[in-house]
């Protein structure tokens, strides 16, 4: 699997990004700085991931949307290219135009840091097949501005076509508002496009990769990730 | 030319920020405030003197840029 991880400035979970690329794939990223035009050759999967692009001046992920790089990731995923976008990354392609809705304050308005339980929605998505359906896994979230919000429209169509990939949840999986640390419509963590190569979420699977990171929950993401190339392939 | 952007939330879309302002201004003891909803203002120069090419210009930027239209609503104003 060739990864590619965006960087913009003010982005700072690249490094850890990297690593758990590295770690589960057995193969080093490439870093693609947002000034370039072109994605590597090859690049199967591009991965936007999280931090304060250009300090969240206007919008989070408003300004790092329309940087140069971002011409080729569109054009990546309108050929079916699988983007992983993670935290500032979720809120860049939503500004992007990738995926609908937007991440707004926390409810609470505070910053949350600190694990949260996801219920995987599917199994049957590239990035979530190293997943059962009705999963638990526990997660890191960072973020001060998740809350994912969108016209009654879009979520009746992104619940209707099951594009609702992570939902935040109790430790036994049950969508409770008390689990719902952000106030996300729908307890919304995550979701995908309608051609399902997009991926869009607030957690940080790339964090719990290793057991030295006291959990190894995120692993199936980029194992699952890792095996729908090996099959493709 | 002179112009400035309002943008504003749609109605209808939660403000936390607009909330947490109300309630410090009602803290302060400042009366007669109902509530408060928080946007952003763009003062902007505009090269040239032409009036339609510059209202154009920031309406692509608005759209483009300044606003998402998703959740917000701006405003255009160009003074001489």
């Amino acid at each position: 699997m060739k990864s590619a991880v965006l960087v913009f400035p003010g982005i700072n979970r690249e490094r850890d990004m990297a690593r758990a690329l590295a770690h589960v794939a057995g193969r080093e990223p490439a870093m693609v700085w947002h000034a370039e035009r072109d994605l590597p050759a090859g690049t199967d999967l591009v991965v936007i991931p999280g931090g304060f692009s250009y300090g969240d001046y206007l919008r989070c992920g408003a300004i790092a949307a329309r940087a140069p790089i971002m011409e080729a990731v569109r054009a990546f995923a309108d050929k079916g290219g699988l983007i992983l976008a993670v935290c500032n990354g979720f809120q860049i392609v939503c500004e992007a135009g990738l995926l609908p809705g937007v991440l707004m304050r926390n409810a609470q308005l505070r910053f949350i840091c600190r694990d949260v339980y996801l219920r995987v929605e599917r199994s049957d998505t590239p990035f979530t097949r190293g997943y059962n359906a009705g999963q638990v896994i526990r997660v890191p979230v960072a973020h001060g501005e998740g809350n994912y919000i969108a016209d009654g429209a879009t979520i009746a169509r992104l619940e209707g076509e099951g594009r609702v990939v992570f939902r935040y949840a109790s430790p036994d999986g049950i969508v409770d508002p008390n689990w719902n640390h952000n106030g996300a419509m729908n307890a919304i963590a995550g979701i995908i496009n309608e051609r399902g190569n997009v991926l869009g979420m607030m957690p940080h699977p790339e964090n719990h990769v290793e057991a030295a990171m006291g959990c190894t929950d995120g692993r199936g993401l980029f194992a699952g990730l890792v095996d729908h190339f090996k099959l493709a392939a | 030319m002179k112009a400035r952007v309002t943008v504003t939330l749609k109605s209808g879309i939660l403000d936390p920020q607009g909330k947490a302002i109300e309630g410090a201004l009602k803290s302060l003891g400042i009366g007669g405030i109902a509530s408060v909803r928080q946007g952003k203002v763009f003062d902007i120069e505009i090269e040239g003197t032409d009036h339609d090419a510059a209202e154009a210009a920031l309406k692509a930027a608005a759209e483009k840029l300044l606003a998402n239209t998703v959740i917000e609503n701006y405003r255009i104003e160009v003074t001489k």
